[in-house]
C-alpha cells in the first residue's frame, strides 16, 4: 500500500513531466527537446516569486500558464513554423525540429544562466507530513498530485468532449486528412504546442516545490518526458498518464523492495520492454 | 584653426587610445575555467565563481597587483567548462596558448581538478585546488608537483564524521544504530567506501546501508526503509540536490534521530533559507570557525560583492587559494609561474581560513571536517588542527 502511494504519487510528478512534451510531439509533431529548460523557467518562476514575495507557487502557476502559453507559440511561429513549413515529410520534420530545439536548449539555459545565475532553486513550501493510511508524505508531493491528476483530467475530458480538442486528435492521428476536412492544421499546431509548453511550465512551478533545480538541470527532465511519452504512445493523454504511473510505481518497488540504486535500471529496463513489445505505445494500434 | 583644433583633438584621441591599448597590453589575464552548466553549476555558482569577483573587484579597487614595482590591473576571462573533464583539460590549452593567460586559476570539484592536473603540469602553472577533496594526495602531488590542495583527504573527512557519533555514544547521548547511504557518484562512493569500515570498526551496529543515483527524483522510499529501521544516527553522503532531498524527506517522515548528518551543500547559506528552525542540529561536511574576525571580515565583504553569503566550507578555502597565490605573485614580484610556484612551497600564508602552510605533498594539513547548524550559522566542530571548533549539540525534532 505505502509503495503503491508513493509510487502513484511519483507517477503523478512525471505525468506533469511529459505531459507537455506528449501535446507538442503527438500533435505538433515537434520532438522538443528544449522541453525540460520551459519546465525549469517555471520552477524558476515559481522560485522567484515564493522568495521574494511569498507568493503561493499554486497561484503563480495561473501567471506562469498564459505566458508560457505564449512565449511557446511565439517560439513556434518564428522558429519552427519554417522548418514545418520547408519539410517534405514527417522523418525530414522530427530530424530539423530536434537539432532546432537542441540549440534552443543551450540558448535558454544560457539565457537562464544570465539572467539569473547558476544557483540552485531552493523554498520549502508545504513540506509538512500528512498521514494517508498510517503512512507519512510529503504535503508538497501529494499536492502536485493533485494538481496532476487536475490537468490530466481537465486535459482528457477536453481533448474528448470539445470541438477543438477533437480537432486537435484529428491532427495527431492524421495531419493531411485533418486538412481534407477542413481543420487548419497550421493554426492547431501552433495551439498545441503553445498548450503543451504551457502545461510543461505550470509542471515546473508544481515541481519546485519539492525538488532543487538550477539553470542547467533542464535536461534531465527531457530525457524523463521522452521515455514516458514513447512508452505512452505518441499523441495519446491516456497512454501518458498510465506511463507515467507504472514508472513511478516501478521505481518505487524497485527502490522500496530492491535496492535504490536500480531505479534507473528499473525505468530504463521497462522502457526497453515496451518498445519491444508495444512500441505503438500502451493504447497504440498495431500499424497495418 | 578648426582644422587645428581638430589635428590636435585626433592626435590626443589617438594618443590616448594608443596608451588605453598598452595599458590593457599590462593587464594581467586571469584565467577562468569551471562549471557554468552541467551536474556541478549550482555548487560552482555558490563557492567558486563569486570568490572570483570578490577578488578581482578587490584588487582592481586597490589599483591592481603590484608585479615588481608595477601595478597591473587584472582582466579575468572566464570558460564554462559544463562539468565535463574533456571541456576543462580544452579551456585550459586555449587559455595558455590562445588568451595568453598569465594564471590560470584552479578548477572546481575534485573531479575536474584531477582531469586537469596533467595539462596544468605540463603548462608550468600552479594549480591550487580548493574543491578538491581525495586521498590521492600524496600520488598527485608526486606526479604533479605543481599541485596544492587546500580542502583535506577525504579519509579526514569521512572518518571524523564517524568519530563526531562515536564521541556522542561515549557521552551516552545516542545509540548504538547507524543508517548510512550514498550517492552512487566518485564522491559517494569514496566516503562512503571510508566511512563503512570506520562505522563497523567504532562498534556501531550498521541498520540500514543502501546508494542512490545521482538524480533521483524520489528520495521517499529510502528515508521510509531508514524510518524503518529505527537508527539513531543518520548519515548520508550526498551531493546538493539529495542532501536537500533527503533532510526534506527526513522532515515528512518525522525521522527522530539524535545525529543527522548530509554532506555537501549542508554548508550552503541556502540550506538554512530552505529549512530555517529545522536546520538547527544538522550536521554537515565541512565547516569554519565563524568567530573567527578574518572570517566574518571577509564574509561580509563577499555578501557586499556579490550579493550572496559565502558557504561554511570550500568559499573561505577558495578565496584563501586566490590570497595565496597574491601574496606569492606581489613578494616574487614576477609571473613567473615556477617562481610563484616555489614561493607557495615554501612559505606559510595569513588567510580567511587561517594560516595555511602547504607540508611536503602540498597539502595543507589544517583544515575543518565536520560542521553544524547552530542558532543559525554552520559552525565547524570537527577539525584536523584548526582553532575554533564548537561542542557538538544533539538534533531534537524539526521543528
Amino acid at each position: 500500500m505505502d509503495i503503491l502511494i508513493t509510487g502513484l504519487i511519483l507517477g503523478g510528478t512525471y505525468a506533469l513531466i511529459a505531459l507537455g512534451l506528449n501535446l507538442q510531439y503527438g500533435v505538433s509533431r515537434i520532438m522538443n527537446l528544449a522541453n525540460g529548460e520551459m519546465l525549469v523557467i517555471g520552477a524558476f518562476a515559481a522560485f522567484t516569486l515564493f522568495t521574494v514575495g511569498q507568493v503561493s507557487p499554486l497561484l503563480t502557476i495561473f501567471l506562469v500558464a498564459p505566458l508560457a502559453y505564449v512565449l511557446n507559440w511565439l517560439i513556434y511561429r518564428i522558429m519552427l513554423r519554417p522548418l514545418v513549413k520547408r519539410a517534405k515529410n514527417r522523418g525530414m520534420l522530427e530530424v530539423d525540429a530536434i537539432l532546432t530545439t537542441f540549440g534552443l536548449s543551450f540558448v535558454m539555459v544560457g539565457l537562464m544562466i544570465w539572467a539569473f545565475g547558476g544557483d540552485y532553486f531552493s523554498y520549502s513550501y508545504l513540506a509538512r507530513p500528512i498521514t494517508v493510511f498510517g503512512d507519512n508524505y510529503g504535503l508538497n508531493r501529494v499536492v502536485a498530485f493533485v494538481c496532476a491528476a487536475i490537468l490530466c483530467a481537465a486535459l482528457f475530458l477536453w481533448l474528448n468532449v470539445s470541438r477543438a480538442g477533437m480537432a486537435i486528435r484529428a491532427v495527431a492521428v492524421s495531419p493531411e486528412n485533418a486538412r481534407l476536412v477542413g481543420i487548419d492544421v497550421p493554426k492547431l499546431s501552433a495551439r498545441a504546442f503553445a498548450l503543451g509548453g504551457a502545461v510543461t511550465a505550470v509542471g515546473g512551478a508544481v515541481i519546485s516545490t519539492f525538488l532543487t533545480l538550477d539553470a542547467s538541470t533542464g535536461v534531465m527532465f527531457t530525457m524523463k518526458a521522452l521515455i514516458i511519452v514513447i512508452m505512452g504512445g505518441v499523441g495519446d493523454v491516456r497512454g501518458t498518464i498510465l506511463a507515467a504511473l507504472v514508472l513511478g510505481v516501478g521505481e518505487t518497488f524497485v527502490a522500496s523492495v530492491i535496492d535504490p540504486g536500480l531505479t534507473l535500471v528499473a525505468a530504463y529496463a521497462l522502457f526497453i520492454l515496451i518498445l519491444l513489445f508495444r512500441p505503438q505505445g500502451f493504447f497504440g494500434r498495431k500499424p497495418t | 584653426m578648426k582644422r587645428r583644433t581638430f589635428f590636435k583633438v585626433t592626435t590626443t584621441l589617438a594618443a590616448t587610445l594608443m596608451a588605453g591599448a598598452a595599458f590593457a597590453q599590462d593587464n594581467i589575464i586571469v584565467g577562468a575555467v569551471a562549471p557554468k552548466t552541467g551536474p556541478l553549476a549550482g555548487g560552482a555558482a555558490v563557492t567558486h565563481w563569486p570568490n572570483i569577483k570578490l577578488w578581482v573587484d578587490e584588487v582592481n579597487a586597490r589599483g591592481g597587483l603590484n608585479v615588481g614595482g608595477e601595478q597591473r590591473m587584472l582582466e579575468v576571462i572566464e570558460y564554462d567548462d559544463q562539468t565535463n573533464p574533456a571541456e576543462t583539460i580544452k579551456a585550459v590549452q586555449r587559455l595558455a596558448t590562445q588568451d595568453n593567460a598569465d594564471i590560470i586559476l584552479a578548477p572546481y570539484s575534485t573531479g575536474l581538478n584531477i582531469a586537469a592536473a596533467p595539462i596544468f603540469d605540463r603548462l608550468g602553472f600552479p594549480q591550487i585546488t580548493s574543491s578538491a577533496a581525495t586521498d590521492q594526495i600524496g600520488e598527485l602531488s608526486g606526479q604533479f608537483n605543481d599541485m596544492f590542495f587546500l580542502l583535506g583527504r577525504s579519509t579526514d573527512l569521512a572518518e571524523d564524521a564517524v568519530e563526531v557519533l562515536s564521541d556522542l555514544r561515549e557521552a551516552g547521548e545516542i545509540g548504538n544504530r547507524v543508517a548510512m547511504v550514498n550517492v552512487a557518484d566518485a564522491f559517494g562512493i569514496e566516503l562512503m567506501a571510508v566511512a563503512k569500515p570506520a562505522v563497523e570498526a567504532a562498534g556501531f551496529e550498521l541498520v540500514y546501508e543502501t546508494s542512490y543515483p545521482l538524480g533521483t527524483q524520489d528520495l521517499s522510499p529510502i528515508m521510509k526503509a531508514v524510518k524503518g529501521a529505527d537508527p539513531d544516527a543518520f548519515v548520508a553522503w550526498s551531493y546538493p540536490p539529495d542532501t536537500f532531498g533527503l533532510t526534506e524527506q527526513a522532515m515528512i517522515e518525522e525521522l527522530d534521530v539524535k545525529a543527522f548528518y548530509t554532506a555537501v551543500a549542508t554548508a550552503f547559506p541556502a540550506f538554512a533559507g530552505r529549512f530555517g528552525a529545522a536546520a538547527e542540529g544538522v550536521m554537515g561536511i565541512g565547516g569554519v570557525n565563524t568567530a573567527s574576525p578574518e572570517f566574518m571580515d571577509y564574509a561580509a565583504r563577499h555578501e557586499a560583492a556579490t550579493g550572496a553569503k559565502p558557504d561554511y566550507w570550500a568559499s573561505g578555502m577558495m578565496y584563501a587559494s586566490l590570497q595565496i597565490l597574491e601574496e606569492a605573485i606581489e613578494t616574487t614580484g614576477t609571473l613567473d609561474m615556477a617562481e610563484v610556484t616555489q614561493f607557495i612551497k615554501d612559505n606559510a600564508f595569513e588567510t580567511v581560513m587561517g594560516t595555511i602552510d602547504f607540508d611536503d605533498q602540498n597539502s595543507n594539513t589544517a583544515y575543518w571536517t565536520v560542521g553544524q547548524w547552530q542558532g543559525g550559522e554552520f559552525k565547524g566542530i570537527k577539525e584536523t588542527g584548526r582553532d575554533g571548533a564548537v561542542e557538538p549539540i544533539l538534533k531534537t525534532g524539526w521543528e
